[in-house]
């Protein structure tokens, strides 16, 4: 047998020979989700300060409610998760959140804290459930649908067409997300990757088109994913503080 | 003349230390052109795995800095030349001498995969367009330098290079790439999913993506390669309704 | 010498393949399937041959792109190129055979560029009347030798030994019966027992100062081949590439592949002119390789030259896009590491050592040297390329004769009576001397050696050559030669590049006092062989090969031999066209 064996196994956390600031970029990273993670789950909880005039926050939408929720359930809770686990199962997010939070690696050539015989991987439970990020998919695509309703909804103000600020934040909100759903690797995979041969029939040669399209968004997928997760926060705090009366949703039409 | 001072790791696996050596730098020097200076000029017995110095062989790994790169295209006026440079061999395989490591671990893997198995052995008959090889075409860029594996983090600092009994491999992403460059092979009939689940550990792999990062040949590794084997793999394992329709239509 | 009372490490197979580049690892797959046990030994790790250097394509007459060409017309432009100096039949072979051996690479896994219709697509190169080169943008070389080692690592009865040197070969009575070699990681010996050996070395560029070559390029073959009786054949033939890189100085000499121009990349002086047109107004930059180079060289030599002494070759007009999709490392060398984007302005290109037309003198058929058991292919063997070698024949030659090499082999031991013997005092000899410049005490560096060879070579024996030059060479060369016995390696015997140069620069001051003593022999002017003193083709010449071979004393000397005369058949080809 070959002699293998890593002269890196024992390296401690933290430890490497790089002398760049290979430190900033998990860290950025953890503040960022974390900001995220703090600000939806407070606004989650508020259960107030949801919709103002034909606006609706994309945490809460669908609005469900029911009579038999006891009055502290906010409907945001019964919605959540579903986003989560796209945007947790991710092949962006994994890498942000593996690095920034699990520190596994921290960054490339930088030692880690786990024990190295350990690491599983996404072979073991829980992480093994990450294979199952396309049906992930599928629900984020009923709730694009939902907000683009939500977001054409927007323009109604009262039976009349208006455009508000909050419109148009709506709007963008939508479309980011849009390219951040359909961006995903999962999606480009279903759509043509799966397949060998993309010039053997008409209908593979249009999985082909489409799976070349969808590449090229794909190579931003990480771009989408941010703006993405501050649009959709932003268009929470932008409702939450017209409907609050803090803000003045201006009318451009 | 401008001068530049090189640390460079001298030593085998069991002593060593950092050696200093002061090079005159010539507009365009890279790191390679210095190791050789020191040959020439002070240490002969200097180890260093070198061929092309184009980039093209992938050869002259080794961790500049603590970055894993390719010598060769490694230049001196990069980087702050009051300040010294370190040179290290790659760290993820066991160290022969200075700059030379044993990298056999991935040849022997390499054997454990499946060659190219065409559907016809005519190849008068062959129709394969450009768009069906685009996608393998990045793949075969691949100069196996084997900085992918260096900086991989479940070979580097996990070690999963267990090629005894498989449980504890993982081939790495050299190996993702060759397997995804067979996969989608338009004429390749072989089927290389059970091994790339369970024993080239695809699993393994948590997508942290510094691979893709330290690729002189800027192949999209985890995009192209591995995400998309991993997907095969789901379709093949994990996707019940994907396995319904397979039960159903007897078609894959 | 406690050392050689080791025991040393030993393998016996069949057939030895020395070189793991295209043509090695061909020849080792064919003599592998007709059932030797075959051992490939290779200086570097396997796949990183020189082959991986090779950019622009692999020639053969297929005619996807222009069904007009077939096998005649490429076997002419191969003689044409060669300036008739190659061995008809091994021109005929290659021009023959090297569709199958690109279809049985496609077989085999490799991924060519492909035309709008689904075949393998062709592009234009110089010498070349029709577009042949299948390619796959500029890494056809990495895209062969990748295709060929999965082919070996899954062909029973192979073996690989990589970073293992070949030293010596051995002979027992006329015969070769093995090799001894040491590993570089640790400096041990080791020794090959077997009935045929092949050589698949490559070429000799590092004996010059600019050469696009790497370090294996000592000319390892070509010597061993020499030292076992076997004859040199047209040395004098050495083709300086007409692109290399000229600056920055590290970089010099670094490949531009011909695909440049096979493109539409177009050539100009300081003044703005496109110079080809004085030379070769009607191929232009897509002329032979010796003319281009030597246009260059004079357009440098007559003050029109670039800033770094070099010419401009300019290929931005194709836009960025096709640029960066055909000719995607040429981008990349350019920008990393000369700071030019070759998408928007020219390059600055000079001529550089390339490729060596003259080798082993084999048997077209056989590919077998007149020592029996001892095969040679690719560029370590003569007579294919003649006096210049076309682009893309190189890659083509490798596939055509490698097989033929490890099919010549396989039969070679399938017809042998007995086993050959190896010889123990011959081993001894072999390890004393590998050992001796550790043991030295006192002595210069062979790097020192190795820096003064490469000036005597490029400034005495480069481009252009004059008898002065030559003898002043051989005087030269002799005195480095003296230096290089007495060479001392510092350090120990693991992966010590010191030792092993000081083997290297015996060799290549070996290989460098054949081309030398060919070119001084040759009194004229012809593919890669220019003498100033006698600037024209000669009648006499036009016949004759120039011979290098050991005598009994050791010496060098160098003879002639006739041209083989082609058959009618073939000759008729040529007479058409005057017509």
């Amino acid at each position: 047998m070959v002699n293998s064996a890593s002269m890196a196994t024992n390296d401690n956390f933290g430890q490497t020979e790089r002398r760049d600031a290979w430190w900033l970029a998990p860290l950025l990273t953890a503040l960022g989700l974390g900001i995220f993670g703090i600000y939806a789950t407070w606004a989650a909880f508020q259960g107030v300060n949801y919709e103002w005039g034909p606006y609706l926050s994309p945490f809460y939408s669908p609005l469900l409610q029911f009579s038999w929720l006891p009055r502290w359930f906010s409907p945001a809770l019964l919605i959540l998760p579903f986003p989560l686990i796209f945007r947790g199962s991710c092949y962006y997010y994994r890498k942000a959140y593996y690095r920034a939070y699990f520190v596994d690696p921290p960054a490339c050539a930088v030692g880690e804290i786990l024990p190295h015989k350990n690491y599983k991987g996404e072979t073991a439970f829980p992480f093994i459930l990450q294979n199952l990020h396309r049906f992930t998919f599928y629900i984020a695509v009923i709730f694009i649908a939902i907000l683009w309703y939500d977001a054409i909804v927007a323009f109604d103000f009262g039976g009349k067409f208006g455009i508000g600020l909050g419109s148009l934040i709506m709007l963008v909100n939508i479309i980011l997300l849009s390219l951040y759903t359909f961006s995903c690797h999962s999606w480009r995979h279903l759509i043509g990757g799966r397949l060998d041969c993309f010039s053997c029939s008409k209908m593979t040669e249009a999985r082909h088109k489409a799976w070349s399209r969808i590449s090229l968004f794909n190579e931003h997928h990480m771009l989408w994913a941010w703006m993405s997760l501050f649009t959709v926060g932003f268009t929470d705090l932008y409702i939450r503080m017209v409907a609050a009366g803090v803000w003045h949703d201006w009318r451009l039409f | 003349m401008a001068e530049a001072l090189l640390k460079v790791y001298r030593g085998d696996e069991k002593t060593g230390k950092l050696v200093d050596y002061k090079i005159p730098v010539e507009a365009g020097m890279v790191v390679l052109d210095a190791v050789h200076y020191i040959q020439g000029y002070y240490s002969p017995d200097l180890a260093v795995r070198w061929n092309c110095k184009a980039a093209k062989c992938g050869s002259c790994s080794a961790e500049v800095n603590g970055k894993p790169s390719l010598m060769c295209k490694t230049r001196l006026d990069d980087f702050d030349l009051s300040q010294p440079i370190e040179v290290r061999p790659i760290k993820t395989f066991p160290l022969i001498k200075d700059l030379v490591t044993d990298v056999s671990w991935n040849y022997e893997v390499n054997k454990t995969i499946a060659p190219f198995k065409p559907k016809t052995e005519n190849t008068d008959e062959w129709k394969v367009y450009q768009e069906d090889v685009d996608r393998v075409q990045e793949f075969r860029k691949c100069i196996e330098c084997f900085l992918c594996q260096d900086v991989c983090h479940v070979l580097r600092n996990h070690d999963k290079k267990d090629l005894v009994n498989k449980k504890d491999l993982f081939a790495g992403p050299r190996f993702m790439v060759r397997l995804a460059g067979l996969e989608m092979h338009p004429m390749d009939v072989a089927n290389r999913i059970p091994y790339i689940k369970n024993e080239a550990g695809v699993g393994y792999c948590n997508i942290t993506k510094c691979c893709t990062e330290v690729c002189p040949e800027e192949i999209h590794i985890t995009d192209n390669a591995i995400i998309p084997l991993k997907e095969r793999v789901v379709d093949e394992y994990y996707d019940p309704i994907l396995k319904m329709w397979r039960a159903i239509t007897g078609k894959s | 010498m406690a050392n050689l009372n080791e025991k040393l490490e030993t393998h016996e197979c069949d057939v030895i393949v020395i070189g793991a580049g295209g043509a090695g690892l061909r020849a080792a797959i064919e003599a592998a399937e007709r059932g030797q046990k075959v051992a490939v030994v290779c200086k570097s790790l396997l796949g990183k041959a020189h082959t991986v250097m090779a950019e622009g394509g692999i020639a053969a007459a297929m005619g996807n792109v222009d069904p007009a060409d077939n096998w005649q017309t490429h076997f002419k432009d191969t003689v044409k190129g060669a300036k008739y100096m190659n061995h008809w039949r091994m021109a005929q072979l290659h021009a023959q055979e090297a569709p199958d051996r690109i279809r049985e690479l496609e077989r085999w896994g490799a991924v060519f560029d492909r035309t709008p219709d689904g075949k393998i697509l062709q592009r234009p190169f110089g010498g070349h009347t029709y577009r042949r080169l299948c390619h796959v943008g500029d890494r056809t070389g990495l895209e062969i030798i990748r295709t060929l080692q999965d082919k070996v690592v899954h062909t029973p009865g192979v073996e690989v030994f990589m970073e293992c040197t070949i030293s010596h070969l051995l002979k027992d009575g006329d015969r070769v019966c093995g090799a001894l070699g040491y590993w570089r990681e640790n400096g041990s010996f080791v020794l090959f027992k077997a009935k045929a050996i092949v050589l698949a070395t490559g070429g000799i560029g590092k004996s010059f100062k600019i050469t696009s070559n790497s370090w294996e390029y000592t000319g390892d073959g070509h010597v061993l081949a020499y030292d076992a009786g076997a004859e040199l054949i047209d040395m004098e033939f050495v083709q300086f590439h007409p692109t290399g890189m000229v600056w920055p100085p590290g970089v010099a000499g670094l490949l531009v592949t011909e695909a440049v121009r096979g493109e539409g990349g177009i050539l100009t002086n300081s003044q703005g002119e496109r110079f080809m047109s004085k030379y070769d107004p009607e191929r232009m930059e897509l002329s032979t390789r010796d003319i281009v180079a030597k246009s260059i060289y004079q357009e440098v030599k007559e003050g029109r030259g670039s800033p770094h002494g070099g010419v401009f070759l300019d290929i931005s007009h194709r836009g960025a896009e096709y640029i960066k999709k055909k000719l995607p490392s040429m981008y990349h060398q350019f920008k990393e590491l000369a700071d030019v984007d070759i998408t928007k302005g020219p390059m600055e290109v000079g001529p550089t050592v390339h490729y060596v037309m003259g080798g082993v003198k084999v048997d077209p058929e056989t590919c077998q040297s007149n020592v029996p058991g001892l095969f040679a292919a690719g560029e370590v063997a003569g007579g294919m390329h003649g006096a210049n070698r076309l682009g893309g024949n190189s890659l083509s030659d490798l596939l055509v004769f490698g097989r033929r090499a490890g099919l010549g082999a396989s039969d070679y031991v399938k017809g042998l009576s007995n086993q050959p013997k190896v010889d123990d005092t011959d081993v001894e000899k072999a390890i004393q001397e590998m050992l001796a410049p550790l043991d030295r005490s006192e002595g210069e560096t062979p790097y020192e050696v190795h820096r003064d060879l490469q000036r005597v070579m490029q400034t005495e024996v480069g481009i252009v050559r004059t008898e002065e030059d030559l003898k002043k060479a051989l005087t030269d060369l002799k005195e480095i030669q003296a230096r290089a016995e007495k060479v001392k390696a510092d350090g120990l015997r693991q992966y010590n590049p010191g030792w092993h140069l000081a083997k290297d620069i015996k060799t290549m001051a070996k290989v460098s006092e054949a081309i030398a003593r060919c070119a001084l022999q040759r009194e004229e002017s012809r593919g890669g062989h220019t003498r100033l003193d006698f600037p024209e083709y000669s009648n006499h010449w036009s016949k004759h090969n120039s011979i290098i071979r050991k005598e009994s004393d050791g010496s060098m000397t160098v003879s002639t031999a006739p041209l083989p005369e082609m058959p009618p058949e073939l000759k008729k080809l040529f007479e058409e066209e005057k017509h």
